[in-house]
Protein backbone atom coordinates (compact mmCIF):
# COMPACT_ATOMS: atom_id res chain seq x y z
CA UNK A 1 0.00 0.00 0.00
CA UNK A 2 1.35 3.39 -1.00
CA UNK A 3 2.15 5.81 1.79
CA UNK A 4 -0.04 8.92 1.73
CA UNK A 5 1.51 12.09 0.27
CA UNK A 6 2.55 14.42 3.10
CA UNK A 7 2.15 18.16 2.59
CA UNK A 8 3.04 21.10 4.82
CA UNK A 9 0.53 23.91 4.36
CA UNK A 10 1.51 27.22 5.84
CA UNK A 11 1.03 30.94 5.67
CA UNK A 12 4.39 32.51 6.44
CA UNK A 13 3.61 36.10 5.55
CA UNK A 14 2.03 38.31 8.18
CA UNK A 15 -1.57 38.10 7.14
CA UNK A 16 -4.72 36.63 8.56
CA UNK A 17 -6.55 35.72 5.36
CA UNK A 18 -6.53 32.02 6.05
CA UNK A 19 -9.95 31.00 4.69
CA UNK A 20 -8.39 29.75 1.46
CA UNK A 21 -5.58 27.73 3.02
CA UNK A 22 -7.95 26.21 5.57
CA UNK A 23 -10.33 25.23 2.80
CA UNK A 24 -7.50 23.64 0.83
CA UNK A 25 -6.35 21.82 3.95
CA UNK A 26 -9.73 20.06 4.17
CA UNK A 27 -9.86 19.35 0.43
CA UNK A 28 -6.43 17.73 0.49
CA UNK A 29 -7.24 15.76 3.63
CA UNK A 30 -10.36 14.43 1.90
CA UNK A 31 -8.20 13.59 -1.11
CA UNK A 32 -6.19 11.25 1.13
CA UNK A 33 -3.20 13.48 1.88
CA UNK A 34 -1.60 13.83 5.29
CA UNK A 35 -1.74 17.59 5.80
CA UNK A 36 0.56 19.16 8.37
CA UNK A 37 -0.91 22.56 9.10
CA UNK A 38 0.82 25.27 11.00
CA UNK A 39 1.26 29.00 11.43
CA UNK A 40 4.71 30.33 10.79
CA UNK A 41 6.43 33.64 10.93
CA UNK A 42 9.70 33.05 9.11
CA UNK A 43 10.95 30.73 6.40
CA UNK A 44 13.41 29.05 8.79
CA UNK A 45 10.38 27.70 10.68
CA UNK A 46 8.96 26.32 7.46
CA UNK A 47 12.26 24.65 6.55
CA UNK A 48 12.69 23.13 9.98
CA UNK A 49 9.12 21.78 10.03
CA UNK A 50 9.40 20.43 6.46
CA UNK A 51 12.58 18.59 7.40
CA UNK A 52 11.28 17.08 10.65
CA UNK A 53 7.92 16.17 9.13
CA UNK A 54 9.63 14.73 6.04
CA UNK A 55 6.98 16.18 3.73
CA UNK A 56 6.79 15.64 -0.01
CA UNK A 57 5.26 19.05 -0.69
CA UNK A 58 5.32 22.55 0.83
CA UNK A 59 2.32 24.76 0.08
CA UNK A 60 2.70 28.46 0.77
CA UNK A 61 -0.33 30.71 0.97
CA UNK A 62 0.03 34.45 0.70
CA UNK A 63 -2.71 37.04 0.46
CA UNK A 64 -1.05 40.22 1.60
CA UNK A 65 2.14 40.56 -0.40
CA UNK A 66 5.64 40.24 0.99
CA UNK A 67 5.91 36.70 -0.28
CA UNK A 68 8.86 37.10 -2.65
CA UNK A 69 11.56 37.19 0.08
CA UNK A 70 9.83 34.29 1.82
CA UNK A 71 9.92 32.15 -1.31
CA UNK A 72 13.52 33.20 -2.01
CA UNK A 73 14.68 32.20 1.47
CA UNK A 74 12.69 29.00 1.26
CA UNK A 75 14.13 27.91 -2.09
CA UNK A 76 17.67 28.82 -0.97
CA UNK A 77 17.14 26.94 2.28
CA UNK A 78 15.91 23.82 0.49
CA UNK A 79 19.00 23.88 -1.71
CA UNK A 80 21.31 24.33 1.29
CA UNK A 81 19.67 21.40 3.06
CA UNK A 82 19.71 19.26 -0.09
CA UNK A 83 15.94 19.07 0.01
CA UNK A 84 15.40 19.99 -3.62
CA UNK A 85 13.24 16.89 -4.04
CA UNK A 86 10.50 18.67 -2.06
CA UNK A 87 7.86 20.16 -4.36
CA UNK A 88 6.97 23.79 -3.55
CA UNK A 89 3.67 25.33 -4.63
CA UNK A 90 2.08 28.69 -3.88
CA UNK A 91 -1.37 30.17 -3.74
CA UNK A 92 -3.43 33.15 -2.68
CA UNK A 93 -3.05 36.64 -4.12
CA UNK A 94 0.17 36.49 -6.11
CA UNK A 95 0.67 38.76 -9.14
CA UNK A 96 1.27 37.13 -12.52
CA UNK A 97 4.65 38.84 -12.81
CA UNK A 98 5.63 37.37 -9.43
CA UNK A 99 4.37 33.96 -10.50
CA UNK A 100 6.66 34.02 -13.53
CA UNK A 101 9.66 34.82 -11.36
CA UNK A 102 8.67 32.19 -8.80
CA UNK A 103 8.48 29.47 -11.44
CA UNK A 104 11.93 30.53 -12.62
CA UNK A 105 13.12 30.12 -9.03
CA UNK A 106 11.93 26.51 -9.05
CA UNK A 107 8.48 26.86 -7.49
CA UNK A 108 6.27 24.19 -9.06
CA UNK A 109 3.12 26.20 -9.67
CA UNK A 110 1.16 29.19 -8.40
CA UNK A 111 -2.58 28.81 -7.92
CA UNK A 112 -4.72 31.92 -7.75
CA UNK A 113 -8.31 32.76 -6.86
CA UNK A 114 -11.00 31.01 -8.88
CA UNK A 115 -8.85 27.97 -9.45
CA UNK A 116 -10.16 24.50 -8.78
CA UNK A 117 -8.90 22.55 -5.77
CA UNK A 118 -9.06 19.45 -7.95
CA UNK A 119 -6.40 21.02 -10.18
CA UNK A 120 -4.14 21.53 -7.15
CA UNK A 121 -4.59 17.92 -6.11
CA UNK A 122 -3.93 16.68 -9.64
CA UNK A 123 -0.84 18.89 -9.99
CA UNK A 124 0.61 17.56 -6.75
CA UNK A 125 -0.02 13.93 -7.66
CA UNK A 126 1.60 14.50 -11.04
CA UNK A 127 4.62 16.42 -9.84
CA UNK A 128 5.48 14.98 -6.45
CA UNK A 129 9.10 14.05 -6.91
CA UNK A 130 9.80 11.79 -4.04
CA UNK A 131 8.93 8.17 -4.26
CA UNK A 132 7.24 7.33 -0.97
CA UNK A 133 9.17 4.77 1.02
CA UNK A 134 12.45 4.99 -0.85
CA UNK A 135 15.43 5.78 1.33
CA UNK A 136 17.43 8.93 0.73
CA UNK A 137 21.00 7.95 0.13
CA UNK B 1 31.04 25.73 -2.02
CA UNK B 2 29.55 24.02 -5.04
CA UNK B 3 28.83 20.35 -5.20
CA UNK B 4 31.60 19.57 -7.66
CA UNK B 5 34.13 21.17 -5.30
CA UNK B 6 32.95 18.98 -2.46
CA UNK B 7 33.19 15.92 -4.65
CA UNK B 8 36.85 16.54 -5.44
CA UNK B 9 37.71 17.06 -1.77
CA UNK B 10 36.46 13.65 -0.78
CA UNK B 11 36.48 10.22 -2.27
CA UNK B 12 33.86 11.15 -4.83
CA UNK B 13 32.73 7.60 -5.42
CA UNK B 14 30.96 7.39 -2.09
CA UNK B 15 29.68 10.94 -1.79
CA UNK B 16 26.53 12.30 -3.34
CA UNK B 17 25.55 15.89 -2.69
CA UNK B 18 28.21 16.17 -0.02
CA UNK B 19 26.89 13.21 1.95
CA UNK B 20 28.68 9.96 2.57
CA UNK B 21 26.38 7.48 0.89
CA UNK B 22 28.12 4.53 2.48
CA UNK B 23 26.89 5.73 5.86
CA UNK B 24 23.61 4.01 6.56
CA UNK B 25 20.46 5.63 7.84
CA UNK B 26 20.77 4.23 11.37
CA UNK B 27 24.37 5.47 11.67
CA UNK B 28 23.19 8.95 10.71
CA UNK B 29 20.34 8.72 13.24
CA UNK B 30 22.76 7.84 16.04
CA UNK B 31 24.83 10.87 15.01
CA UNK B 32 21.73 13.00 15.52
CA UNK B 33 21.16 13.81 11.83
CA UNK B 34 17.62 15.22 11.82
CA UNK B 35 16.99 14.44 8.17
CA UNK B 36 17.88 10.77 8.68
CA UNK B 37 15.61 10.68 11.72
CA UNK B 38 12.72 12.15 9.71
CA UNK B 39 13.35 9.76 6.84
CA UNK B 40 13.57 6.65 8.98
CA UNK B 41 10.27 7.49 10.69
CA UNK B 42 8.68 7.77 7.23
CA UNK B 43 10.06 4.35 6.29
CA UNK B 44 8.78 2.83 9.53
CA UNK B 45 5.35 4.35 8.96
CA UNK B 46 5.10 2.94 5.45
CA UNK B 47 6.30 -0.52 6.47
CA UNK B 48 9.17 -0.27 3.98
CA UNK B 49 11.36 -3.42 3.86
CA UNK B 50 14.47 -1.36 4.80
CA UNK B 51 12.76 -0.13 7.95
CA UNK B 52 12.88 -3.42 9.83
CA UNK B 53 16.62 -3.80 9.18
CA UNK B 54 17.39 -0.18 10.14
CA UNK B 55 15.23 -0.54 13.25
CA UNK B 56 17.11 -3.68 14.24
CA UNK B 57 20.48 -1.92 13.88
CA UNK B 58 19.18 0.95 15.97
CA UNK B 59 17.81 -1.16 18.81
CA UNK B 60 21.10 -1.52 20.77
CA UNK B 61 21.33 2.29 20.83
CA UNK B 62 17.96 2.68 22.54
CA UNK B 63 16.71 2.58 26.11
CA UNK B 64 18.42 5.73 27.31
CA UNK B 65 15.59 8.24 26.86
CA UNK B 66 12.75 8.43 29.35
CA UNK B 67 9.43 8.27 27.53
CA UNK B 68 6.34 10.19 28.62
CA UNK B 69 2.86 9.65 27.18
CA UNK B 70 0.26 12.42 27.19
CA UNK B 71 -3.29 11.21 26.71
CA UNK B 72 -6.80 12.50 27.32
CA UNK B 73 -10.02 13.50 25.57
CA UNK B 74 -10.07 15.73 22.46
CA UNK B 75 -9.82 19.38 23.37
CA UNK B 76 -8.29 18.76 26.80
CA UNK B 77 -5.31 20.90 25.82
CA UNK B 78 -2.79 18.13 25.21
CA UNK B 79 -0.93 19.93 22.40
CA UNK B 80 -0.73 23.17 24.34
CA UNK B 81 0.51 21.24 27.35
CA UNK B 82 3.15 19.50 25.22
CA UNK B 83 4.35 22.89 24.02
CA UNK B 84 4.75 23.96 27.67
CA UNK B 85 6.47 20.68 28.58
CA UNK B 86 9.03 21.18 25.80
CA UNK B 87 9.79 24.67 27.09
CA UNK B 88 10.07 23.48 30.70
CA UNK B 89 12.38 20.58 29.80
CA UNK B 90 14.54 22.96 27.74
CA UNK B 91 14.78 25.23 30.81
CA UNK B 92 16.08 22.17 32.66
CA UNK B 93 18.61 21.70 29.84
CA UNK B 94 17.17 18.39 28.65
CA UNK B 95 16.60 17.62 24.97
CA UNK B 96 13.10 16.64 23.88
CA UNK B 97 11.69 14.59 21.02
CA UNK B 98 7.95 14.74 20.42
CA UNK B 99 5.61 12.45 18.49
CA UNK B 100 2.15 13.96 18.06
CA UNK B 101 -0.46 11.50 16.81
CA UNK B 102 -3.67 12.59 15.07
CA UNK B 103 -6.39 10.45 13.50
CA UNK B 104 -6.52 9.41 9.84
CA UNK B 105 -9.82 9.37 8.01
CA UNK B 106 -11.21 5.84 7.89
CA UNK B 107 -12.63 6.66 4.45
CA UNK B 108 -9.88 8.48 2.56
CA UNK B 109 -6.81 7.72 4.74
CA UNK B 110 -6.19 11.47 4.71
CA UNK B 111 -5.33 13.28 7.92
CA UNK B 112 -5.09 16.75 9.32
CA UNK B 113 -2.01 16.98 11.51
CA UNK B 114 -2.56 20.21 13.39
CA UNK B 115 -0.57 19.79 16.58
CA UNK B 116 2.21 22.06 15.35
CA UNK B 117 -0.23 24.98 15.40
CA UNK B 118 0.06 24.97 19.21
CA UNK B 119 3.85 24.91 19.20
CA UNK B 120 5.95 27.98 19.55
CA UNK B 121 9.09 28.18 17.47
CA UNK B 122 11.95 25.98 18.60
CA UNK B 123 13.59 26.46 15.23
CA UNK B 124 17.05 27.45 16.42
CA UNK B 125 17.13 24.62 18.91
CA UNK B 126 18.69 21.35 17.75
CA UNK B 127 17.61 19.77 21.01
CA UNK B 128 13.95 19.72 20.01
CA UNK B 129 12.52 17.44 17.32
CA UNK B 130 8.78 17.32 16.66
CA UNK B 131 7.07 14.87 14.34
CA UNK B 132 3.36 14.57 13.57
CA UNK B 133 2.05 11.08 12.89
CA UNK B 134 -1.31 10.02 11.49
CA UNK B 135 -2.65 6.92 13.20
CA UNK B 136 -3.29 5.38 9.74
CA UNK B 137 -6.34 3.51 10.92
CA UNK B 138 -4.70 1.96 13.97
CA UNK B 139 -6.94 2.15 17.02
CA UNK B 140 -5.63 2.52 20.52
CA UNK B 141 -4.42 6.13 20.48
CA UNK B 142 -1.15 5.72 18.58
CA UNK B 143 -0.09 4.55 15.13
CA UNK B 144 1.40 1.12 14.58
CA UNK B 145 4.81 2.71 13.97
CA UNK B 146 4.82 4.89 17.10
CA UNK B 147 6.83 2.51 19.35
CA UNK B 148 9.51 2.20 16.66
CA UNK B 149 9.49 5.98 16.11
CA UNK B 150 10.00 6.49 19.86
CA UNK B 151 13.16 4.40 19.58
CA UNK B 152 14.41 6.52 16.66
CA UNK B 153 14.14 9.69 18.79
CA UNK B 154 15.71 7.79 21.69
CA UNK B 155 18.65 6.67 19.52
CA UNK B 156 19.25 10.18 18.17
CA UNK B 157 20.07 11.17 21.74
CA UNK B 158 16.93 12.83 23.08
CA UNK B 159 16.81 12.88 26.90
CA UNK B 160 13.02 12.77 26.95
CA UNK B 161 10.53 11.57 24.35
CA UNK B 162 6.97 12.84 24.66
CA UNK B 163 4.16 11.00 22.86
CA UNK B 164 0.89 12.83 22.47
CA UNK B 165 -1.94 10.43 21.62
CA UNK B 166 -4.99 11.19 19.53
CA UNK B 167 -7.87 12.54 21.58
CA UNK B 168 -9.07 9.42 23.36
CA UNK B 169 -12.36 8.18 24.72
CA UNK B 170 -12.40 5.66 27.52
CA UNK B 171 -10.73 2.58 26.11
CA UNK B 172 -7.61 3.69 24.22
CA UNK B 173 -5.04 2.44 26.68
CA UNK B 174 -2.29 1.24 24.35
CA UNK B 175 -0.04 4.17 25.27
CA UNK B 176 0.77 2.50 28.60
CA UNK B 177 2.59 -0.23 26.65
CA UNK B 178 4.90 2.27 24.98
CA UNK B 179 5.97 4.77 27.65
CA UNK B 180 7.67 4.97 31.05
CA UNK B 181 5.12 7.41 32.46
CA UNK B 182 1.51 7.75 31.32
CA UNK B 183 0.04 11.19 31.94
CA UNK B 184 -3.76 11.41 31.72
CA UNK B 185 -5.11 14.91 31.09
CA UNK B 186 -8.61 15.64 32.36
CA UNK B 187 -10.61 18.86 32.12
CA UNK B 188 -13.63 20.18 33.99
CA UNK B 189 -17.04 19.96 32.38
CA UNK B 190 -16.73 16.49 30.87
CA UNK B 191 -19.30 14.75 33.04
CA UNK B 192 -20.20 13.77 36.56
CA UNK B 193 -18.34 11.80 39.20
CA UNK B 194 -19.37 8.50 37.62
CA UNK B 195 -17.04 9.27 34.70
CA UNK B 196 -14.00 9.21 36.94
CA UNK B 197 -14.95 5.81 38.31
CA UNK B 198 -15.13 4.06 34.97
CA UNK B 199 -12.55 1.53 33.90
CA UNK B 200 -10.10 2.22 31.10
CA UNK B 201 -8.08 5.37 30.55
CA UNK B 202 -8.50 6.50 34.16
CA UNK B 203 -6.77 3.32 35.33
CA UNK B 204 -3.61 3.63 33.28
CA UNK B 205 -2.41 6.96 34.65
CA UNK B 206 0.91 7.22 36.43
CA UNK B 207 0.24 10.94 36.65
CA UNK B 208 -2.95 12.96 36.45
CA UNK B 209 -3.31 16.49 35.15
CA UNK B 210 -6.41 18.62 35.57
CA UNK B 211 -5.92 21.17 32.81
CA UNK B 212 -7.90 24.39 32.31
CA UNK B 213 -7.74 24.66 36.08
CA UNK B 214 -8.96 28.26 35.91
CA UNK B 215 -12.40 27.01 34.91
CA UNK B 216 -15.37 26.16 37.10
CA UNK B 217 -15.38 22.65 38.47
CA UNK B 218 -11.63 22.08 38.13
CA UNK B 219 -10.98 21.64 41.84
CA UNK B 220 -13.92 19.24 42.12
CA UNK B 221 -12.47 17.03 39.35
CA UNK B 222 -9.09 17.00 41.09
CA UNK B 223 -10.77 16.05 44.38
CA UNK B 224 -12.73 13.23 42.76
CA UNK B 225 -9.61 11.80 41.15
CA UNK B 226 -7.76 11.95 44.49
CA UNK B 227 -10.65 10.22 46.24
CA UNK B 228 -10.75 7.53 43.56
CA UNK B 229 -7.03 6.92 43.99
CA UNK B 230 -7.32 6.75 47.78
CA UNK B 231 -10.13 4.20 47.50
CA UNK B 232 -8.04 2.08 45.19
CA UNK B 233 -5.18 2.23 47.66
CA UNK B 234 -2.81 3.96 45.24
CA UNK B 235 -1.78 7.55 45.13
CA UNK B 236 0.43 7.97 48.12
CA UNK B 237 2.46 10.56 46.21
CA UNK B 238 1.41 14.13 47.02
CA UNK B 239 1.65 15.46 43.50
CA UNK B 240 -0.08 12.58 41.73
CA UNK B 241 -2.77 15.02 40.60
CA UNK B 242 -1.44 18.34 39.31
CA UNK B 243 -3.58 21.26 38.16
CA UNK B 244 -2.41 23.27 35.16
CA UNK B 245 -3.47 26.09 32.89
CA UNK B 246 -1.53 25.09 29.80
CA UNK B 247 -2.39 28.27 27.89
CA UNK B 248 -0.47 30.37 30.43
CA UNK B 249 1.96 27.77 31.77
CA UNK B 250 0.61 27.74 35.33
CA UNK B 251 1.45 24.44 37.07
CA UNK B 252 3.73 23.14 34.30
CA UNK B 253 6.85 23.36 36.45
CA UNK B 254 5.07 21.35 39.15
CA UNK B 255 3.90 18.81 36.56
CA UNK B 256 7.42 18.22 35.22
CA UNK B 257 8.71 17.84 38.78
CA UNK B 258 5.95 15.29 39.48
CA UNK B 259 6.76 13.31 36.31
CA UNK B 260 10.49 13.38 37.08
CA UNK B 261 9.87 12.31 40.69
CA UNK B 262 7.82 9.35 39.46
CA UNK B 263 10.45 8.36 36.88
CA UNK B 264 13.29 8.60 39.40
CA UNK B 265 11.38 6.41 41.86
CA UNK B 266 10.57 3.89 39.11
CA UNK B 267 14.24 3.70 38.19
CA UNK B 268 15.41 3.39 41.80
CA UNK B 269 12.98 0.56 42.52
CA UNK B 270 13.85 -1.33 39.35
CA UNK B 271 10.24 -1.03 38.17
CA UNK B 272 11.31 1.05 35.16
CA UNK B 273 13.28 -1.88 33.75
CA UNK B 274 10.66 -4.48 34.68
CA UNK B 275 7.98 -2.41 32.97
CA UNK B 276 10.09 -2.04 29.85
CA UNK B 277 10.65 -5.78 29.64
CA UNK B 278 6.88 -6.33 29.98
CA UNK B 279 6.30 -3.78 27.22
CA UNK B 280 8.84 -5.40 24.92
CA UNK B 281 7.25 -8.77 25.61
CA UNK B 282 3.86 -7.33 24.59
CA UNK B 283 5.41 -5.83 21.46
CA UNK B 284 7.05 -9.16 20.61
CA UNK B 285 3.69 -10.92 20.85
CA UNK B 286 2.10 -8.25 18.67
CA UNK B 287 4.74 -8.77 15.98
CA UNK B 288 4.31 -12.55 16.13
CA UNK B 289 0.58 -12.14 15.76
CA UNK B 290 0.93 -9.72 12.85
CA UNK B 291 3.52 -11.70 10.98
CA UNK B 292 1.58 -14.92 11.51
CA UNK B 293 -1.55 -13.19 10.28
CA UNK B 294 0.21 -11.90 7.16
CA UNK B 295 1.56 -15.33 6.32
CA UNK B 296 -1.72 -17.12 6.86
CA UNK B 297 -3.69 -14.43 5.02
CA UNK B 298 -1.29 -14.49 2.07
CA UNK B 299 -2.52 -17.89 0.93
CA UNK B 300 -6.08 -17.54 2.14
CA UNK B 301 -7.69 -16.08 -0.94
CA UNK B 302 -6.98 -19.11 -3.11
CA UNK B 303 -8.20 -21.50 -0.40
CA UNK B 304 -11.66 -20.00 -0.05
CA UNK B 305 -13.26 -22.11 -2.75
CA UNK B 306 -16.69 -22.07 -4.34
CA UNK B 307 -17.52 -25.11 -2.15
CA UNK B 308 -16.74 -23.19 1.02
CA UNK B 309 -18.84 -20.24 -0.07
CA UNK B 310 -21.70 -22.62 -0.91
CA UNK B 311 -21.40 -24.27 2.50
CA UNK B 312 -21.63 -20.84 4.11
CA UNK B 313 -24.58 -19.83 1.96
CA UNK B 314 -26.51 -23.02 2.82
CA UNK B 315 -25.46 -22.78 6.45
CA UNK B 316 -23.97 -26.26 6.46
CA UNK B 317 -20.68 -24.96 7.93
CA UNK B 318 -20.08 -21.86 10.04
CA UNK B 319 -17.36 -19.25 9.41
CA UNK B 320 -15.44 -19.92 12.61
CA UNK B 321 -15.05 -23.69 12.02
CA UNK B 322 -13.95 -23.06 8.44
CA UNK B 323 -11.41 -20.51 9.66
CA UNK B 324 -9.98 -23.00 12.18
CA UNK B 325 -9.67 -25.65 9.46
CA UNK B 326 -8.02 -23.25 7.02
CA UNK B 327 -5.47 -22.11 9.60
CA UNK B 328 -4.62 -25.72 10.54
CA UNK B 329 -4.17 -26.45 6.87
CA UNK B 330 -1.94 -23.48 6.18
CA UNK B 331 0.25 -24.15 9.24
CA UNK B 332 0.70 -27.79 8.19
CA UNK B 333 1.77 -26.83 4.68
CA UNK B 334 5.32 -26.39 5.88
CA UNK B 335 5.62 -29.82 7.51
CA UNK B 336 9.44 -29.75 7.32
CA UNK B 337 9.79 -26.99 9.88
CA UNK B 338 9.98 -28.18 13.51
CA UNK B 339 6.70 -26.49 14.41
CA UNK B 340 4.92 -27.81 11.35
CA UNK B 341 6.27 -31.32 11.84
CA UNK B 342 5.18 -31.44 15.45
CA UNK B 343 1.71 -30.29 14.58
CA UNK B 344 1.46 -32.76 11.71
CA UNK B 345 2.57 -35.63 13.90
CA UNK B 346 -0.03 -34.98 16.53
Amino acid sequence: MDAPIRILLTKPTHDCHDRGVRYLMRVLRDAGFEVVFTNFLVSDDVLSAALQEDVDVIGISSSAGGHMPVFEELMDGLREREMTDVLVIGGGIIADSDAVRLREMGVGEIFGPGGSPADIEAFIRQHVRRQPGVAVR
Amino acid sequence: MSRSDEGSDEASSCRIGGRDVTESLHERVVRGDQRAVARLITLLESGHPDAQREGAELFPHTGRALVIGITGPPGAGKSTLVDQLIAEYRRRDLSVGVLAVDPSSPFTRGALLGDRVRLRSFVDDDHVFVRSMANRGHMGGMSLATPAAIRVLDAMGMDRVIVETVGVGQSEVEIMNAVDCTVVVEVPGMGDSIQTMKAGVMEIADQFVVNKADRDGASRIAQEIRRLLRERGVGRRDNLVVSTVASTGVGVDELVTAIETFLAAQRASGELERRRVRQLHTELERHVSQKAQHRVMAGLHSKVTEDILNALQHRTRDPESIAAALIDESLNVDANSPVGARRAGR
